[in-house]
């Protein structure tokens, strides 16, 4: 059933001056989908850079309860922009003008539709850095990322994009227009809605501009690779690293099953027969920066590391993240669903997860692939299975829950970068408890009366479980 | 037609659809997606009709027309996608559906047959067109056009093409043609060169400046008698089966020689060439020749490079050059560097890279005929970088290429202080041969 009548079409076009209201249905499947699981149809896909036509359309969605469903290069994997009632999405990848890179003030202004890899590149060319680097930087939005509040690899030492917004100018559901935060660093007055909207994945309302916060780019970078029997040694390697007051920028983790897989997709020489290695890279002025490289490879040598490469030259270190960036792509050669978790826990318990994981993976015979932003204690670990296999879905099912389930005993959280989305919703009062999720949704329900900000988010509904066959 | 679902999968390719994860990390490389800029465009919102097909939601195979239809196949997303998704493949076998099931008007499906079957892998018909031309050209045919304004009213925008066609070569220099031409110095290799239908007819000159360069580098040429077209338009409009039966026609007419290799000069025909030994695959008579044929295939820009480049090239004084690249050149055969090397080894010239250069220039074998409009908005874009470099002359390795970017210089009002050139026809000039 349409919730977007003939009626409401013609009142939609009539607010839609400047840009463009898609019916077809070739363009409405084209928008009912994400990086993540399922499709849903929007009824229909609006694209204006007009904030005025928005703020008319959400005052009409309001008024007769169509849902809204903001959109910017649906590179999520939680399902943070999926239609799934039907109604309008409202794609933002087109307000890509405004990027404006304040020196003095070091601060990025920004529209929602710019890419974060613009910023990047903007920013750097003052001198400056955007801290916030999530892997799909290149293709996703500033906009997607601030609603899902995207990490990447250097959330280790500059944290997730929340720790880099000062300031939003944002559409209520009710068609109001605000701006929270500023243009200041230190801001306390009143509560900080700026972070409460960052990471609501689209639920209260929709970004039309954001202040970013940046910061000088660090003076040198340097890359050490250690290498491992057992996994378990891994993660020690890297909590001791981080209790020693060395503070790398970076710290991922390839598992054997990741490394073969590379190695499979690409020789790049990376050695198979290991457990484990750990990637780090340290950041700041040259000559701290060499004396900390040598205790860091020092410290993974005192933990059992079998090998400690330091690459030669910017090339060789080059080579050392590719080997890292072809974990994603080189897995899905094995099987071709991919479901990719990003369960985090507390850093001490990295080496506990570590083992955890590794049970489950035995437990449910399933193709568990361990990887990721160690450092902070994001692993990722990633199930490779095929969706057509349903005796084989229904394991995963488990194996994911039970990953959830450790990751919140260990004192951790169900999401270190991804978001809730759909796929996490059943999960939320586990993490949360009963009075913590309630309130919550009791801050929904002030925000959007009338619950059209992209329903179905984040809050499980009755009896949700998650359902991937 | 009622065709079961698991049919309909097998004939889309839907199994290749699943390797795509939806990352969207094609979007960004996407000519049309950065055009037109709607999901509808990009090569993740194409997969994605075809999976929902693939999956029953989709019942009505036309809602893909006008998507597949608006795609370049420039296949700039294979380069970029991290999963090595066959995109190409999924575009040819999702367009072939649709052509089987759609009705075109008699006289649409008349033309069709016409010129893909006919016309175009026949050289009696390609050497008709080019006379036809020649005649047009010479005869003051053009100019009673061009001012009794008739070049405006033929349809298809053909009217707009019709300034930047170079003047065909006269009916009696084409038949002396010569077959065969010896290494002009030590001999390196023998290679059989591979002429095209669209090389052939509209641009004679540059195949003979091909021979002549491929003659001075160090090799023997063969110009193969019963050659064809090499079938790429056919395949892109999704009529497979005459795509395969001109492969094997081009594949016994190239084993009667021995060459060491098969180069062509243009980057959509030498990519057709590249991809026979997959176009083939599945039969059991042709896959093995097919893949040797596909095996010894060259562009002529790899061969000049492996003969060690060409002598005595005359310094060009600070020449400002730009190099638009064939899509076709760049995704599918993978050839990045050699014309670069060549262009880079004339003495005094001024390379200058433009941005975005990897974007295709919105010719993509008959699309900017069939698809007009939206070619010109692709040009337009691509011509905004062009026009920064401040070259004199643009680059090109493809007649598709070539022709599209001497129309973005017409569009631009540059034709003062820029011209187009393909690759041969630079290091032509430079090496003094004409």
């Amino acid at each position: 059933m349409k919730v977007v009548t003939n009626r409401h079409i013609e009142e939609i076009k009539a607010i839609v001056k400047t840009g463009r209201v898609l019916i077809d249905e070739s363009d409405r499947f084209s928008y009912s989908f994400d990086g993540s699981f399922g499709t849903y149809l929007p009824d229909i896909v609006i694209q204006t850079k007009n904030v005025d036509e928005l703020v008319s359309l959400v005052k009409l969605a309001n008024r007769e309860r169509i849902p809204i469903y903001p959109r910017g290069q649906a590179t999520s994997l939680s399902g943070g922009p999926l239609p799934v009632k039907g109604g309008m999405v409202l794609d933002l990848s087109v307000m890509n003008d405004l990027l404006e890179i304040h020196e003095e003030d070091l601060i990025a202004i920004v529209s929602p539709g710019v890419l974060t890899a613009e910023i990047h590149r903007a920013a750097e060319q003052k001198g400056l850095m955007y801290p916030p680097d999530p892997s799909s930087s290149h293709v996703s939005t500033i906009g997607g990322n601030l609603a899902e509040n995207s990490g990447g690899p250097r959330g280790l030492k500059y944290g997730v994009t929340k720790d880099s917004v000062i300031g939003l100018e944002i559409i209520t559901p009710e068609g109001e227009i605000i701006k929270t935060g500023g243009k200041t660093v230190k801001n306390v007055t009143g509560y900080d809605l700026t972070k409460l909207i960052v990471g609501s994945e689209g639920t209260l309302g929709i970004i039309t501009k954001a202040v970013l916060r940046l910061i000088p780019k660090p003076q040198a970078t340097g890359t050490i690779m250690a290498i491992f029997d057992s996994l378990v040694d891994a993660g020690s390697a890297i909590s001791k690293i981080l209790s020693s007051g060395i503070f790398p920028s970076k710290m991922e983790l390839m598992d054997q099953a990741s490394l073969v897989a590379v190695e499979k997709f690409e020789p790049l020489g990376l050695p198979t027969d290991a457990a484990a290695l750990i990637l780090i890279e340290l950041d700041g002025h040259p000559l701290s920066l060499r004396e900390e490289m040598e205790q860091a490879a020092a410290l993974c040598r005192t933990v059992g590391a079998r090998e400690v490469r330091i690459p030669k030259d910017k090339a060789e270190e080059a080579e050392l993240w590719k080997a890292r960036k072809l974990v994603s792509p080189a897995i899905v050669r094995i099987k071709p669903t991919k479901i990719s978790e990003d369960a985090t826990v507390p850093r001490s318990k990295i080496p506990e997860m570590c083992e955890r994981l590794l049970k489950i993976r035995d437990k449910y015979g399933i193709h568990l692939v361990v990887f990721g932003h160690a450092g902070d204690g994001n692993l990722h670990p990633n199930i490779i299975c095929d969706k057509t296999d349903q005796e084989e879905m229904l394991r995963v099912e488990q194996a994911v829950a039970e990953i959830f389930t450790a990751a919140v005993e260990l004192g951790g959280t169900l999401s270190g970068e991804h978001g809730i989305g759909t796929m996490k919703a059943p999960f939320m009062e586990m993490e949360l408890g009963v009075v913590g999720l309630d309130m919550m949704k009791r801050i929904k329900k002030v925000w959007d009366p009338n619950n059209i900000m992209n329903p179905g988010k984040i809050f499980p509904e009755p009896g949700q479980k998650l359902e991937l066959s | 037609m009622t065709v079961s679902l698991k049919d309909l999968r097998e004939e889309l390719q839907y199994d290749k659809t699943k390797n795509c994860v939806q990352c969207g990390y094609c979007l960004p490389v996407c000519p049309t997606y950065a055009t037109f800029g709607k999901e509808t465009h990009s090569p993740r919102g194409r997969i994605n009709l075809v999976k929902m097909v693939g999956e029953g939601k989709i019942t009505d195979l036309s809602i893909l027309e006008e998507p597949l239809n608006l795609c370049l196949g420039c296949r700039a997303c294979e380069t970029a996608c991290p999963t090595g998704v066959e995109y190409g493949s999924i575009l040819e076998a999702a367009r072939a559906a649709i052509v089987k099931r759609k009705r075109f008007s008699f006289p649409a499906r008349l033309l069709r047959k016409a010129m893909l079957n006919k016309v175009v892998p026949s050289k009696k018909w390609m050497n008709v067109t080019g006379h036809s031309i020649w005649l047009y050209k010479k005869s003051g045919l053009q100019k009673l056009a061009r001012t009794s304004g008739i070049v405006e009213k033929v349809p298809y925008n053909l009217g707009t093409f019709e300034s930047v066609i170079p003047t065909p070569v006269s009916p009696i220099e084409r038949s002396q043609a010569p077959t065969e031409v010896k290494a002009k110095h030590k001999v390196k290799y023998t290679v059989a060169f591979f002429t095209g239908c669209i090389m052939d007819s509209m641009f004679h000159r540059i195949n003979q400046l091909s021979i002549k360069l491929l003659s001075e580098a160090g090799c023997n040429v063969v110009v193969v008698p019963k050659q064809t077209c090499c079938g790429a338009l056919q395949a892109h409009a999704g009529e497979m089966d005459e795509a395969r039966h001109l492969a094997k026609q081009n594949i016994l007419a190239f084993e009667q020689i021995n060459a060491d290799f098969i180069v062509n000069n243009a980057g959509g025909c030498g990519a057709q060439l590249y991809e026979y030994g997959h176009l083939l695959s599945n039969d059991k008579v042709w896959a093995e020749r097919a893949a040797n044929f596909s095996a010894k295939s060259r562009d002529i820009s790899q061969i000049l490079v492996a003969c060690g480049g060409l002598p005595d090239m005359q310094p060009r004084h600070g020449e400002r050059v730009t190099y638009q690249r064939s899509c076709h050149m760049t995704n599918v055969q993978k050839v990045t560097q050699e014309p670069l090397e060549l262009l880079k080894s004339i003495p005094g010239i001024h390379f200058i890279e433009m941005n975005q250069a990897d974007m295709c220039c919105g010719s993509a074998g008959i699309y900017n005929i069939v698809n007009y409009d939206a070619s010109m908005q692709i040009l337009d874009e691509k011509m905004k970088h062009t026009k920064a470099t401040n070259a004199a002359v643009i680059i090109t390795t493809n007649p598709g290429c070539l022709i599209q970017m001497k129309l973005g210089i017409e569009r631009e009002e540059l034709s003062h202080s820029m011209r187009a050139l393909h690759l041969v026809e630079y290091l032509a000039e430079a090496s003094g041969i004409s």
